[in-house]
């Protein structure tokens, strides 16, 4: 088998490679704290809320970690605008993220909610300390530290499943690799390209995921 | 000539030396006991011995022949006359008494089974765990464990037994248990080299006791002269904190 | 919509439409059954290297850190295209499904192996000096050993990793795999109503994957009492 590596064809095309993975994080970006806002009304509403309000929230979690990210994508993209709603492909994508998104994060946050130990909730109950300051400097601390790692690790998932966005047309880094190795047919050295770029991002999103949780909340996280 | 004579033993655990150059000689038969402060290094002299810590330097012969440490073929053939057991964590948690007890001689020295089957109830049987048979180790209290241990460690019929703190972790109840079947060893004749804390214990059973501070051997000798008449100030110091309490 | 569905149902759910969808539904398990089987042996073999410490093996350590580290890093769909690409040009006859295996199994290979390797770390150290010491070999070790008490700690993430699992599947569709998200798209191709198709096909996925899913959780509270009585 012959094939000559054309390396130089990739590397030319490194910026505009480079502006996908820009993309990607993005998106990553958005369907995160969009997902996370979503997520934490309903943690709270799982943990908090009515019976009836409950069994809506356990429902929706339930069925959007139990199905594909892709198929919810396609039914939205091929679904909507039979409903008259007409929305560019990558609104469809990023509604499809931060639906699936939250249903993860519901169940992440309300891990951490629910973790806050009976015995520390007590001991600040007996130093006399009001609501609002239980809040702030027992269970907030609390939580956030629990949900940190988790959460960390759920933005690198982000990062790679935005590749999703490219069988929807999405120039994010993947969607630009089937652009690139389209024109200039090197496929292999396209995407073994992206796939360096992927380890590096999210190797680099990692590290400063856990150096900030070291720093921010003296978390030890997992670097490697 | 010596069963077992180690010279200037030296080991370290990555950079930290533990044992500084030990020397001693024990007579086939003999029960010798290790004394001394934690961290002397009496535990790591077991390990070294049995080849889980590497020596770095020194010698070891067993019955006159000196012991290789890297040469695989040299520690399976150590480790079929010398045993060992731990202060915990000793039996394999997902198998039975007599198959922890079995396995070895018959997966590993391929011995046939009924034969190791009968020797190793006999095992059992010797340490009063011959009605436990067929429990599991989660089922049984810590001196429980440790005297099936013991019977584990025998199966191979090794020359010399090691016993590494093994009462250490167990609950006072249980220790008498243990100490009670080691006893009933001595009177078999098999060479023993214990560390305990049970000075009671090893002044009523020892032939020689061994006080190690520091990776050194510090003073040898009988029972009765070490511990009421020590000739090294640090084995003073220690016997008398120790008989203190 | 609702109204397009209804006219529609009786013909989507003819016997030709359910069996095909049934034969997709078993190409998604199959691909799955595959994925995680051969990914779960290949993974403790890595896992299994990778806690190793004689000294021939140390490359094959630092190839299995190596390995493990890339293919967890790397988008499942960056992967298929690599694999496409890498297998057509050598066997220009490979069948897709063939293709889509293969990138399956790099994958899971790579999770399910650290999924296995912290199984093996939280085995007390005392039980492999305990064999050693017995003169066990270290294939030995593993087998009657480490792998019969790692086990608890193993099986409830190697479960959620299989219900991760069946949805990633879902992206062999692009390669052409006749499984359930392909299925999808040829009713709407054909016609169908896109929220009659795809409806079904969610709803075909969640009876796959919610049974696994409480079964996860099930072995995790039984196997963590047994550990913390």
């Amino acid at each position: 088998m012959n094939y000559d590596f054309d390396l130089g064809s990739v590397v030319a095309e490194l910026p505009y490679l480079l502006g996908g993975a820009v993309v990607s994080l993005q998106i990553a970006v958005i369907t995160f704290f969009i997902g996370a806002l979503f997520g934490l009304f309903g943690a709270l509403g799982l943990v908090y809320g009515s019976t009836a309000s409950r069994r809506v929230i356990r429902g929706y979690v339930t069925f959007f970690t139990n199905t594909p990210a892709l198929v919810q994508i396609f039914f939205l993209y091929y679904a909507l605008p039979d409903l008259g709603l007409l929305l560019s492909p990558i609104t469809c994508v990023l509604i499809g993220f931060v639906l699936n998104s939250a249903a993860y994060l519901t169940e992440i946050i309300r891990a951490g909610v629910i973790s806050v130990r009976r015995a520390e909730l007590d001991a600040a109950q007996a130093l006399n300390m009001s609501g609002a300051q239980i809040v702030i400097h027992v269970i907030l601390p609390h939580v956030a530290r629990t949900i940190y790692p988790p959460l960390s690790n759920f933005f690198i998932i982000l990062v790679l499943g935005s590749s999703l966005a490219a069988l929807f047309g999405v120039e994010e880094l993947t969607g630009r690799a089937i652009n690139v190795s389209t024109t200039n047919l090197r496929t292999i050295e396209t995407f073994g390209a992206v796939a360096v770029i992927y380890i590096a991002i999210t190797f680099v999103a990692s590290l400063s995921l856990a150096l900030l949780g070291r720093w921010a909340f003296r978390v030890r996280t997992r670097i490697f | 000539m010596p069963q077992l004579e180690i010279r200037d033993l030296h080991c370290s655990y990555g950079a930290e030396p533990v044992l500084r150059g030990v020397s001693l000689a024990i007579e086939r038969g003999e029960i010798v006991s290790l004394i001394g402060p934690s961290g002397s290094g009496k535990s790591t002299l077991l390990r070294a011995l049995i080849g889980l810590n590497a020596p770095s330097s020194g010698e070891v012969l067993l019955d006159g022949q000196r012991i290789d440490y890297r040469d695989r073929a040299s520690l399976r053939s150590l480790r079929e006359r010398l045993s060992i057991v731990f202060q915990q964590y000793n039996l394999f948690q997902n198998m039975t008494v007599l198959r922890n007890v079995m396995i070895a001689p018959v997966s590993i020295q391929k011995r046939p089974r009924g034969e190791v089957e009968t020797s190793a109830m006999a095992l059992l049987e010797k340490v009063g765990m011959a009605a436990k048979r067929d429990a599991y180790p989660d089922e049984l209290s810590g001196g429980q464990q440790q005297r099936v241990a013991i019977a584990r460690a025998l199966a191979l019929q090794p020359q010399i037994l090691l016993l590494d703190e093994v009462t250490s972790a167990l609950d006072p109840e249980r220790v008498k248990e243990v100490l009670d079947t080691i006893r009933a060893l001595a009177r078999d004749g098999i060479t023993m080299l214990i560390v305990s804390h049970e000075m009671a214990f090893v002044r009523e059973v020892s032939n020689r006791v061994v006080m190690m501070d520091q990776g050194k051997v510090i003073e040898i000798g009988e029972p009765q002269q070490i511990f009421t008449a020590p000739r090294e100030s640090r084995t003073r110091d220690f016997v008398g904190k120790i008989l203190k309490h | 919509m609702l109204q397009r569905i209804l006219t529609e149902a009786p013909e989507f759910f003819s016997t030709y439409n359910m069996l095909f969808l049934l034969e997709a539904a078993g190409r998604t398990l199959g691909m799955t059954l595959i994925g995680c089987s051969i990914g779960f042996a290949l993974g403790l073999v890595l896992a299994a290297v990778r806690g190793s410490s004689s000294r021939p093996l140390a490359p094959f350590r630092t190839l299995s850190i190596i390995y493990v580290e890339t293919f967890r890093r790397i988008p499942f769909l960056v992967i298929l295209f690599i694999v496409l690409y890498a297998i057509q040009p050598v066997f220009p006859d490979a069948s897709l499904t063939l293709i889509a295996t293969v990138a399956i199994c790099l994958l899971s290979t790579a999770y399910l192996s650290e999924i296995i390797r912290a199984g093996l770390e939280s085995v007390p150290q005392q039980q492999l000096e305990s064999a050693a010491v017995l003169n066990f070999g270290p294939l030995r070790t593993l087998f009657s050993v480490v792998l019969p008490q790692a086990w608890r700690v193993i099986l409830p993430p190697a479960v959620a990793f299989a219900v991760m699992f069946i949805k990633d599947t879902a992206l062999a569709s692009h390669m052409g795999v006749v499984e359930l998200t392909f299925a999808g798209k040829i009713f709407v191709e054909r016609g169908f109503s896109p929220a009659l198709g795809f409806g079904a096909i969610l709803v075909l996925y969640f009876a796959l994957s919610w049974p696994l899913s409480r079964l996860g959780v099930h072995l995790e509270k039984r196997l963590a009492a047994a550990r913390n009585p």
